[in-house]
């Protein structure tokens, strides 16, 4: 089964006793879309930081491009190729673009250890090329990203995710805190990943985002999948039930 | 640690407002400070504080003074250096004043010459050893090896605890004033071998101090271990999700900060030709005092080497004008004390009008 990027078994996390997630069976194929939805508390953002070893699951196995993994930690997931947008952005606000763009992973002219020395124009060109390819406007990218708005911030989180992307990309509520504009940027985004054949799983409150971009829509509740529909078998409504509970008392396999 | 606040977006920047470079700000100051004593001199002493007024020399400034507005400045100039790295990182240094002390004292103990004008001299320490007219590395070198260790402990309480910064290095603060009284039971160690006394002779610890800040600015701009400080100091989270090992950097920050306390220590034992317990008493607060001024956020993650040195020409130019102004010293102490406060207001004003926007 070659073409199953990411599969997650049995996998839970408790935080003392509180089961925030529960035997979560989870499969995502080469180049598929998936859009995680569910109310707040439902479990989505945990889903997530276990998958990308932000926190340590409880229990359950994770099976990614084909062999068992166990990171340590998000730099092994990012190494192996998984590329997240995490809510709090993980952005530094007194760096300019190019820096947070390259945060962790720079360009040097040369390498002495800790005093290696940056390449600042090499990864100001990539920053400006990365930036074309998502559309995003940025005027000045040599500022702290400090002084910029909360869509730019965003943009810029998000094109960095867009310019390493490899295998997996995860995006947590990447639209939350945007206007119209700046969401279409992101959904633009969104569809060249999608172009390019790169899976994502979308965590997204929004459904006709989701419902745009998506090839397939797994539901969690109180902790536990209760649904994985395709987005042609199913529409707003029957979303909303399953979120809420009016439909999937069982747990699901997505 | 910066927190992560969202805009409703569709804000537009303006770069016609983008702010111009903090230190120009610290700059003007420094310049407008100057302007003041040249003005109340010209007005009350009938002399100029910024050019020569002797008949005998025949120089356009009044190069004495200049020389020692920046000297008196250049060994806590030093120090400041390295608190500036440490405060840019987010963290705090109150223990570079003692690391002076202790470093001073051991460091002159290796420094020390075997016969003085003949005699045996009377503050050897290890006379029984006969580790006497030893080459000037060795006393560097140990005296550096103190400042490091002392460093490595302050990062690795401050990482691997995650204690405060502020109560890491209090502690270190205490046991190094603590070892510096130790370590010849309250005597001073006097008698340095030429060598040694060479280091600290004349200008020696203004070039040693430029030199310095030359050297940490480029750091701090050019290399990853820059740019790693200053986005420590602005998103530790950020930093770790992003794969950035912030323990080690934490320890090699504390540890150049200690280096750097060290070489202070060094270069003011021989130029004072003796090292006794209570040297570099208030020099932490000093050098943090330089850093402040000079723009670098008590928040992490703003400040440069340029606005330190700035911060240390502007508490040189102080002491300078009120000696020149023939005030009382304990002027200088309370002006000093309300500059300190009115650039971190500045600073804290700036941040609102920026914010806004």
């Amino acid at each position: 089964m070659s073409d199953i990027i990411l599969e997650t078994r049995g996998l839970s996390k408790r935080y003392g006793g509180v089961h925030a997630l529960e035997d979560a069976n989870f499969t995502l194929r080469a180049g598929e879309h998936v859009a995680v939805v569910g109310d707040n508390g439902a479990g989505k953002s945990t889903f997530v930081r276990q998958v990308t070893a932000v926190e340590q699951r409880s229990a359950g196995q994770v099976f990614f491009d084909g062999k068992e993994v166990n990171f340590t930690g998000p730099l092994e997931a990012r190494e192996a190729g998984i590329e997240t947008v995490f809510q709090t952005l993980a952005l530094a606000d007194d760096l300019d673009v190019p820096s947070n763009l390259f945060l962790g992973r720079e360009l040097y002219k040369f390498r002495m250890g800790p005093f290696s020395i940056l390449d600042r124009k090499a990864m100001r060109d990539r920053t400006l090329e990365a930036l074309k390819t998502t559309a995003v406007k940025i005027p000045n990218v040599d500022n702290p990203i400090r002084n910029m708005s909360g869509g730019q911030r965003q943009c810029v989180s998000i094109a960095r995710t867009a310019a390493f992307a490899s295998k997996l990309v995860i995006m947590d509520e990447p639209t939350a805190a945007l206007g119209v504009q700046e969401t279409a940027q992101v959904e633009n985004i969104i569809r060249g990943l999608k172009e390019r054949g790169i899976p994502m799983i979308l965590i997204s409150h929004n459904l006709r985002q989701v419902f745009d971009l998506v090839d397939r829509i797994v539901v969690f509740r109180r902790g536990r999948i209760v649904a994985s529909l395709n987005k042609h078998e199913t529409d707003g409504n029957d979303i909303v039930s399953y979120i809420t509970g009016v439909k999937g008392a069982e747990t699901a396999d997505a | 640690m910066a927190t992560t606040t969202h805009g409703l977006g569709g804000l537009k920047y303006d770069p016609s407002r983008r702010a111009r470079a903090p230190e120009w700000n610290v700059f003007f100051a420094l310049v407008g400070i100057i302007l003041i004593f040249e003005l109340v001199g010209r007005v009350f002493m009938g002399d100029s504080f910024l050019f020569n007024t002797r008949a005998n020399v025949d120089t356009l400034f009044n190069e004495q003074r200049l020389q020692i507005i920046i000297l008196q400045v250049s060994i806590t100039g030093i120090i400041a250096l390295g608190v500036t790295q440490v405060i840019i990182s987010g963290g705090i240094d109150l223990s570079s004043g003692s690391i002076v002390g202790a470093t001073a004292m051991v460091a002159m103990s290796f420094a020390q010459v075997a016969m003085v004008n003949g005699n045996p001299n009377p503050k050897a320490i290890f006379a029984a050893q006969g580790w006497m007219d030893l080459p000037v590395i060795v006393p560097v070198l140990v005296g550096l090896a103190c400042g490091a260790a002392a460093g490595m402990i302050n990062g690795a309480l401050v990482a691997y605890t995650r204690i405060p910064p502020f109560i890491a290095t209090l502690g270190m603060m205490v046991t190094a004033r603590g070892i510096a009284k130790w370590w010849s039971k309250g005597n001073p160690i006097s008698f340095p071998t030429d060598a040694y006394a060479a280091i600290g002779k004349g200008m020696m610890p203004v070039i040693i101090f430029v030199s310095l800040a030359v050297l940490f600015h480029l750091i701090l701009t050019y290399t990853r271990y820059g740019k790693h400080c200053y986005g420590i100091g602005s998103n530790e989270q950020a930093m770790r999700m992003s794969g950035i090992n912030v323990e080690k950097m934490k320890v090699l920050i504390y540890v150049i900060a200690g280096l750097l306390s060290a070489l202070a220590a060094i270069v003011l034992s021989s130029k004072n030709l003796t090292a006794q317990a209570g040297m570099g008493v208030m020099y932490e607060l000093d050098a943090i005092a330089m850093a402040v001024i000079g723009g670098v956020s008590l928040q992490g993650g703003r400040g440069s080497i340029i606005g330190t040195v700035l911060g240390a020409l502007i508490f040189g130019v102080i002491i300078s004008g009120f000696t020149f102004l023939k005030l009382d010293a304990y002027y200088q102490e309370m002006v000093k004390g309300v500059i300190i406060v009115a650039a971190v207001v500045l600073d804290q004003w700036r941040q609102k009008g920026r914010a806004r926007g």
